[in-house]
């Protein structure tokens, strides 16, 4: 097929950056939208232009790097999947295909469709983790039952890959869906309640200050995150932070 | 005497590891302030020996090219990781576990660092509930396990199809906590271009921020490469986009002797390539071999109706299939370790019978399974004459319970519903258990720099068994490098802080400097990636799956001439200063170019068939194994490592005699 593909070029982080447009020709339903993006960037390079920048890595949806709004639409028209697994299969000859950014302010353009998702990173520092030494000296680890239900309700919320679709796709460019999918993780686990109030405050507060919006319930996140994450752990990490700070 | 000392401890097997530990020397509390350490790449090995060495109180630099060190690709493993802790009561113990990694890596790795792997798995479970990794659980609250990868005792933990993720998250986490306590400092988006050495130690690296494109200098009193393996070399590969050789090369260059390049493993159960375009592989967990039956058809005829599209799988008959892996090894079928799987596969495929456009895939067929599951389904539910509907409704249901994630993203991929239609699998390159040579304690050639995960060579020999990349991983991140370098680092708490403004540097600096600007200035007539597929291919055809003399001596000329022409021809756009993903590849290609060659020259020296290493010269002649793989213990029991000498063709083999005291070596059979 032949495509229009209107692509978002910035050279850096201070350049203005503008939507250009480029075309590309016999695309096979098989590509992956990605190998459609290589394809494109093997075109520029041998006519001595520019490749477009975007990120990818594991091209099999488990990494979390890619990060592309096409069509409006965080990772695409398809449900379930990364850029890197959504196929031209999606997309019909003579589509013109809109290929944007993660937006948001505490996700600055770092270079055309590659943005810096740090944030994420230092809202994990204020405490996504369980304080326990790596010394191999724990307890065995059947000495701690859990129950299926809460192993399991855990590993869905842990999941998440960390992309960002669910602040590119909400309207405040809220974060809560990930920071939700953290909290609720190490709340479900009997060895996270022990640091539960101090986690939820200070990764909420992390939040707050890399300017994440707030939620306002339009659950476009949950529609748009590649994991199925659910809303329902944003219910959850309301309820911790509201009991966390009932405590004090 | 080898110039290669494997520094392994004396005394029994069993309590080795124990007495060592008992025995080496410590570094106190206040003197880890004053020492640093960088680690490169965070996956699994990297990220653990980070937050491990962090709370030990060693300053640590964590180094890894992605934008954090949760995408590292230690997160696409699937299935799961393997503990000696016989929570089944199935028999297990630390000495099975032992006995099978050695068995499964056909007798070429090292008896004394697998016995410590075996041991410390257990504790690797332990520590990852404590960090809470939400691994699966039974009813009553405890860990569930599953068989995995033709072992007879079920030992794998596993957290749904996505262990990898889970366990990487974890090793993350607690890096994060590292890094809030101010112990680890993380440079993303950087990439280690050189290691700098001083008075013959490691002593830094040269890093780019791929940002900025600025280089920069950093000193450490030992250096570790947790860099992961070189499947890229293929080109294509089940590895990340980004996954390359570079870091574990740019310290081959410097001294550290390269083991066993030429061990590879394929992994048979990976989806068919669809076109010139494909950029990568993915694999299917080789679970579904537990329940598909593997096929081509009998008759070249039908392979080319199917090709045409006049004939669909589902048309031919029972007997107009030829299902080759339970013809050939009746005992194992279907469930042949998968070096064997993926010879198979390519013996069809090369003899014409492969199912796709391409000609390189065979169907895996769970047709069977959905009728067998759907009778026992019946049965268990009291429905007697069961319509075929009935039975393929309940066998469906249960395949499905199974396998969904897997059949979902096949579909996804393949725009085929392999709950209809068989599934096309073809073998792809998946691991490399070669890597830096390491002693007992993890530290490659050159002092004070250690390799781990892998990046080295040391636990998985001429095959690596399913679900023990992760153990290996994080048991040398969190378990063994923290004790082992201590007794390195506690001769450096006089060292002081180490200078970054010395010649050494200045020089390395330089250098890497030197080469960017020679791809930026080239103004070639080829990008990267022709170049990137060329090796590829060259790789794919005479260093793949089965080797021969003749191959191997042509690949080692082809890369080497296809080395020339990068160097004359090669094109990158933009410029140095900038985020510039061409200039990445192009360094990292241009390693690959190296590594190839020593690879086909290691395959070619080694004459024998061991695990992923199949010579077509050494098969068994006769008897009921005739033209199954064919060891050779009396000549080859021994680890290669090469010596950098400037070119790859000059380099210089030292070989590490391998000795089993424990275990006495036998010939695989699967029939």
């Amino acid at each position: 097929m032949n495509l229009t593909l209107k692509i978002w070029r910035q050279k850096g982080p201070k350049d203005k950056g503008s939507m250009v447009d480029y075309k590309v020709s016999d695309i096979s339903e098989h590509m992956s939208f990605l190998e459609m993006m290589d394809v494109l960037n093997e075109q520029l390079i041998n006519e001595g232009k520019e490749p477009v920048a975007f990120d990818h890595d594991c091209r099999e949806g488990i990494c979390g790097s890619c990060s592309m709004f096409i069509n409006g639409e965080a990772h695409g028209p398809d449900r379930g999947v990364t850029t890197c697994q959504l196929h031209m299969r999606m997309f019909k000859d003579g589509d013109v295909i809109t290929i944007e950014p993660f937006r948001a302010k505490a996700f600055p353009v770092i270079k055309d469709l590659v943005v810096d998702r740090s944030s994420f990173d230092r809202i994990q520092h204020a405490g996504g983790y369980i304080s326990v030494n790596t010394s191999g000296n724990t307890q065995d680890a059947n000495a701690i039952p859990i129950s299926k239900h809460a192993a399991d309700e855990a590993m869905d919320a842990a999941t998440c890959i960390g992309c960002g679709a669910c602040v590119a796709s909400c309207k405040n460019a809220s974060a809560m869906l990930f920071v939700g999918a953290k909290v609720s993780q190490y709340a479900l686990l009997p060895q996270g309640r022990i640091e539960a109030v101090d986690r939820v405050k200070n990764m909420v507060a992390q939040m707050d200050l890399e300017g994440f919006g707030n939620c306002t319930n339009t659950g476009a996140c949950e529609v748009e995150c590649p994991k199925g994450i659910s809303l329902e752990n944003i219910a959850r990490m309301n309820r911790e932070y509201l009991f966390a700070n009932i405590k004090d | 005497m080898s110039v290669l000392d494997s520094k392994v401890p004396k005394g029994p097997l069993k309590t080795k590891w124990t007495d060592y530990k008992d025995h080496i020397n410590l570094v106190n509390p206040a003197n880890k302030r004053n020492i640093d350490v960088i680690v490169v790449g965070t996956g699994l090995a990297g990220g653990s020996a980070a937050a491990t060495l962090a709370e030990l109180g060693y300053n640590v630099k964590t180094f890894c090219y992605q934008d954090s060190p949760r995408r590292a690709h230690s997160i696409a493993a699937q299935g799961g990781i393997n503990a000696a802790k016989n929570y089944q009561g199935d028999g297990d113990s630390v000495y099975r576990l032992f006995y099978d990694t050695i068995k499964g890596g056909d007798y070429r790795s090292r008896e004394a660092n697998v016995y410590r792997l075996a041991e410390v798995s257990a504790n690797i479970i332990d520590q990852c509930v404590a960090q809470g990794v939400p691994f699966a659980r039974d009813y009553g609250g405890l860990l569930d396990n599953r068989s995995f990868g033709g072992v007879l005792v079920s030992r794998t933990f596993y957290a749904k199809g996505q262990t990898g993720q889970q366990l990487l998250l974890g090793a993350y986490s607690a890096m994060n906590r590292q890094i809030a306590r101010g112990k680890i400092t993380p440079f993303n988006r950087h990439e280690m271009l050189d290691v700098v050495k001083v008075d013959g130690k490691a002593r830094g690296i040269i890093a780019r921020d791929l940002v900025t494109g600025k280089l920069e200098r950093h000193s450490a009193h030992a250096v570790v490469i947790a860099s992961g393996g070189y499947g890229n070399v293929y080109f294509l590969s089940t590895n990340a986009m980004g996954s390359n050789a570079t870091a574990a090369w740019k310290i081959h260059k410097k001294g550290a002797f390269f083991a066993n390049p030429c061990y590879t493993q394929i992994h048979p159960t990976c989806i068919p390539r669809s076109g010139d375009y494909q950029s990568k592989l993915t694999l299917m967990s080789e679970s579904l071999r537990n329940d598909g039956r593997i096929w081509v058809p009998k008759n070249i005829e039908d392979v080319k109706a199917i090709r045409e599209g006049r004939k669909k799988p589902t048309d031919l008959s029972e007997d107009e299939r030829d299902y080759y892996l339970e013809r050939r090894y009746p005992a194992f079928g279907n469930l042949v370790p998968r070096d064997v799987a993926s010879r198979a596969a390519k013996e069809r495929c090369d003899a014409g019978y492969g199912v796709n456009a391409t000609g390189e895939a065979v169907y895996l067929d769970f047709a069977s399974a959905i009728t067998r599951y759907g009778k026992e389904q019946a049965k268990i539910h009291g429905i007697s004459n069961p319509s075929d509907a009935k039975i393929y409704e309940l066998g469906k249901g249960i395949v499905e319970a199974k396998y969904g994630n897997l059949f979902q993203m096949y579909e996804k991929i393949v725009d085929e519903n392999p709950y209809e239609t068989p599934m096309m699998i073809y073998p792809a390159v998946h691991y490399t258990m070669g890597g830096i040579w390491v002693d007992y304690n993890l530290m490659t050639t050159i002092p004070g720099c250690y390799a781990i995960g892998e990046a080295n060579f040391s636990d998985h020999g001429a095959n690596r068994l399913g679900a023990s990349a992760l153990m290996q991983g994080l048991a040398d991140g969190y378990f063994v490098l923290p004790y082992t370098i201590g007794d390195y680092l506690s001769h450096e708490i006089r060292t002081g802080k180490i200078p970054t403004d010395t010649p050494e540097f200045e020089e390395a600096e330089k250098s890497v400097k030197d080469r960017i600007d020679f791809f930026i200035n080239n103004k070639g007539t080829h990008s990267v990636d022709y170049y990137h597929k060329k090796l590829g291919n060259i790789m794919w055809n005479k260093c793949g799956m089965s080797r021969n003399a003749e191959g191997l001596k042509e690949a080692a000329e082809e890369i080497k001439a296809l080395r020339e022409d990068f160097y004359k021809n090669v094109s990158v756009p933009g410029s140095a200063d900038e985020l510039n993903s061409e200039l990445e590849k192009a360094g990292r290609v241009a390693d690959f170019l190296e590594l190839g060659e020593l690879f086909a020259k290691d395959a070619l020296v080694r004459e024998e068939s061991c695990g992923g290493h199949f010579r077509e010269e050494s098969v068994e002649e006769d008897g009921e194994q005739k033209g199954e793989a064919k060891r050779n213990d009396a000549e080859y029991a021994f680890v290669s490592a090469w010596e950098y000498k400037g070119e790859p063709s000059e380099a210089i083999l030292h070989k590490e005699q391998l000795e089993f005291k424990e275990i006495e070596l036998k010939q695989r059979s699967y029939k």
